[in-house]
């Protein structure tokens, strides 16, 4: 008890709706039918797109690589499925946006046939570098939403001597409930591949952190862990975002990640359940990562359920088979209602970073009626990170873009919980993503406007060299032509 | 597949609350005190209280249809409601219909519109108000009535409280008196001492709220419990109300326990004037308050300070309206210097160090 008062509490956040009961209390669906055509996009994760190793018409089996992983921060993509290579080009990306990324098209087979998986005996045997390379080379990333490649942070954990590992099982975000089903289901695999993570990093200790509305996943997790002293599970409260990795670092540690900082820096890495289970798979069976727990939900979902699917499965198929409502979906959102992405439309397909879709009928959403501000101020009582929105808010309406950078702007997170608390409706994070998105096309363009006046100034600069180059030689040359005239003269002098 | 859909940022769910839904809270919290008042003081306050909740509502709608908008959607925000509400309940009982008016006035017009509106404003709307009157119109704003419930045989009947609100009261001297504070301040001038001049009072009518004073301010009680209401509704929070209110108990602690015969207990502050009504309702107004809890302490702390100067040395017996004012006035600069500490940086905003571990 002691030891819990010592520790900073949780700072800011909202409790939401859940709306997890339903979705929490249902069996995984794996029998989820294999889509015709898998749309893969190159880029399912933060770092380099992948690079295509295959070519159009190939046919490829299950696991098979498809893009090589490029540069330091990257991760490769494999084929989800076996069949043939339709097409490498532009398709719409799963972004509010839906611009077109390059994505490998795969039309299914329907066999499902496996590519020759490498097995390992005992694979704490292996280097913990092994595990790293082999983690890296199963294209996982953070399944938590964040999709920064797992071998990057593992290294970046070892080279760092983290002395905690962190797994992030508190899925704070409403409506989602994959990790909560995945720890309920798969509590043993998980704890195996969080033993494969420690092992990876060469750290002593890992705390699983579970928010203490999933009691049957925490009592899961807390029985598979009983026989290994090196993990611990504990509880944690239900607030979001208590998932934020930074919050949740400085809940358990009581450390705080310094601004500009990784956490591996002040000794703690953090990763999610479902990339242990990941882990699990990629090193116990050599399988990489090619599919994931998608929670579909929503009031607009007559079949809300938590579904196994392969990556590049068109959420259009999704719904189908989840019998969503078209008429009642007022909008789709790819991840949690918090922090989620509104998709513009369902023809865009799921990738590494989906851990739901959620379809919502209008009277789940926020009312969009916007009221001035009252500056009751409830947003700097939810922020998070201690920032006030409402007044950078105020300087965002005004342009004021670098009062607002002075306010804090950078240090948003985008959790939503302004947006969410506001008694007048102001989509605020809309305001900060605006204005975080202006405030760096307006330094690239300062930087651009800078770039070509040094330019136009190196090229006067080359221009009068030459210019006064040419004058020296011309002068030079004069002075040499009177030189030659005065000795021609003494010359003739002499003889006369 | 679905159609077009606008794209929106998070949070795509929200909490179930509203602005107009937060005023009707606040005004649901005052209305025990003021049907208290409206009960103690009969018919001439309830007119005041319509005439003047009306008249700013008017006055509202009458300023939006100035700048080309819809009045209807910003009068159902209930804000001018709300403005008129404790702007009423902060008038002597029987004050002429004008007050109520031109206090409405001031109130909407000068407090918020030519600011820009709701949340522009910097001063307390009502409070501006009520100064601008006490300071034009010392005698009306001053005339307390006496306590004469409504249905009492002494009590004005609705005929005769039209004649008070709209031509005056006829005999002054037998229907009205001095507050509680008034009087101890006229007495002290008196060389008077404090055992003396309290030899009639009553705390347990303050308390309760049967006595003279403002409208709806008199009950201790009710207000006391609206406002741990509105504390527990999460509309407003603990730290104004409990500085601004330990502040005055402390100061006023301190002096009288030096001197008890000059300087008016504790209980006796907080149990009379504005003290419940301005701690709970009035220093908490969102739009001229400070917005971080520590901004909100020294807030409270500032105007629960200035109440216990003006009371005890200044020339009128109640200092609230004038403390808020001024406290309004120092809340940007509280703003600007208590921040909340970012996540990662330290209070000036630097980057924390990363500890040597």
């Amino acid at each position: 008890m002691l030891n819990f008062f010592k520790k900073p509490g949780f700072r800011g956040g909202v409790h939401a709706e859940e709306h997890k009961t339903v979705t929490a209390a249902l069996p995984i669906v794996s029998d989820f039918p294999l889509p015709k055509k898998l749309y893969i996009p190159l880029q399912q994760h933060v770092g380099k797109p992948a690079e295509p190793v295959i070519k159009v018409g190939e046919k490829v089996l299950k696991g098979q690589l498809l893009a090589y992983s490029q540069g330091l921060i990257s991760a490769p993509v494999h084929a989800p499925s076996s069949g043939v290579i339709l097409d490498v080009n532009d398709y719409p990306a799963p972004h509010p946006s839906a611009l077109p990324i390059r994505t490998i098209v795969l039309e299914t087979d329907g066999k499902d046939e496996w590519i020759a998986t490498q097995t390992v005996d005992d694979p704490f045997l292996l280097d913990p570098e092994e595990i790293s390379f082999r983690v890296g080379a199963a294209g996982i990333v953070g399944l938590g939403g964040a999709t920064f490649p797992t071998a990057v942070k593992l290294n970046m954990g070892r080279e760092n001597h983290v002395d905690t590992l962190i797994i992030n099982g508190s899925e704070c975000e409403p409506y989602l409930c994959c990790d909560d089903r995945l720890m309920q289901e798969h509590a043993e695999k998980i704890i195996d591949g969080v033993r494969l993570m420690l092992h990876g990093m060469r750290t002593e200790q890992a705390v699983v952190a579970i928010e203490d509305n999933k009691p049957l996943a925490f009592a899961a997790m807390q029985a598979a862990a009983e026989a290994h002293a090196s993990i611990k599970v504990i509880q944690i409260p239900t607030r979001y975002p208590m998932g934020w990795d930074r919050q949740l670092i400085r809940y358990v540690t009581g450390k705080e990640v310094p601004v500009g900082c990784r956490s591996s820096e002040i000794g703690v890495t953090i990763h999610n359940v479902g990339t242990a289970y990941a882990v699990h798979k990629a090193i116990r069976y050599g399988q990489p990562l090619l599919s994931r727990i998608v929670t579909v939900a929503g009031g607009a979902v007559k079949r809300p359920m938590n579904v196994e699917v392969p990556f590049g499965t068109l959420i259009s198929e999704l719904f189908s088979f989840c019998e969503v409502n078209a008429d009642e979906t007022a909008r789709i959102v790819m991840g949690g209602p918090m922090m989620g992405d509104s998709l513009p439309h369902t023809g865009l397909p799921t990738v590494k970073a989906t851990s739901g879709i959620l379809a919502l009928a209008q009277s789940e959403l926020k009312s969009s009626d916007e009221q001035p501000c009252i500056r009751c101020a409830s947003c700097v009582s939810v922020c998070p990170a201690g920032l006030r929105p409402l007044d950078m808010a105020n300087n965002i309406r005004i342009n004021q873009l670098d009062a607002a950078v002075d306010l804090g702007l950078k240090d948003c997170i985008s959790c939503g919980c302004c947006s969410y608390i506001c008694p007048s409706n102001i989509p605020l994070v809309q305001f900060f993503k605006y204005a975080s998105g202006e405030v760096v096309a307006r330094q690239q363009a300062q930087h651009k406007s800078e770039q070509t006046k040094r330019l136009m100034d190196a090229r006067n600069a080359r221009m009068e060299r030459i210019a006064q180059q040419q004058r020296e030689d011309e002068l030079a040359r004069i002075a040499a032509k009177a030189e030659r005239e005065r000795l021609k003269a003494e010359q003739q002098g002499a003889l006369v | 597949m679905i159609p077009h859909m606008k794209p929106s940022s998070g949070a795509h769910v929200g909490a179930n609350n509203s602005v107009s839904h937060i005023m009707w809270q606040v005004m649901l919290a005052l209305s025990p005190a003021t049907a208290f008042g409206l009960l103690c003081f009969g018919w001439p306050a309830f007119n005041l209280f319509i005439i003047t909740v009306v008249s700013a509502v008017v006055f509202e709608a009458f300023c939006v249809r100035l700048k080309g908008r819809v009045a209807k959607p910003v009068i159902m925000d209930g804000s001018a409601v709300l403005t008129g509400w404790l702007l009423a309940i902060t008038l002597p009982p029987w004050a002429p219909w004008w007050i109520g008016v031109v206090g409405s006035g001031l109130a909407i017009i000068l407090g918020k519109q030519v600011y820009g509106g709701l949340g522009q404003n910097l001063f307390n709307p009502a409070m501006l108000a009520r100064v601008a009157l006490l300071i034009s119109f010392p005698i009306e704003m001053t005339t307390w009535a006496n306590v004469s419930p409504l249905f009492f045989p002494h009590s004005p009947g609705l005929i005769e409280s039209w004649h008070i609100t709209f031509s005056g009261i006829d005999n002054i001297d037998a229907s009205t008196g001095a507050t509680t504070l008034g009087f101890i301040k006229t007495e002290f001038s008196q060389n008077r001492l404090l055992t003396d001049i309290l030899k009639d009072y009553s705390g347990f009518l303050s308390f309760i709220g049967a006595t003279r004073g403002s409208l709806g301010e008199t009950s201790t009680l009710l207000l006391g419990l609206g406002g741990v209401w509105l504390i527990r509704q999460n509309i407003i929070q603990w730290q104004i109300p409990v500085s601004l209110l330990a502040t005055v108990a402390l100061l006023a602690g301190i002096f009288h326990g030096m001197d008890s015969e000059h300087y008016i207990s504790p209980l006796l502050h907080l149990n009379s004037g504005a003290m419940m009504c301005v701690a709970f309702f009035i220093a908490t107004d969102y739009v001229t308050s400070p917005n971080t809890p520590t901004g909100q302490l020294v807030f409270g702390a500032g105007c629960g300070l200035l109440i216990f100067v003006i009371r005890t040395w200044g020339a009128y017996p109640e200092g609230a309206g004038f403390a808020v004012l001024l406290m309004n006035s120092a809340t940007p600069l509280i703003d600007h210097y208590i921040r909340p500490r970012i996540y990662g940086r330290d209070r000036k905003g630097k980057p924390l160090e990363i500890p040597k571990s």
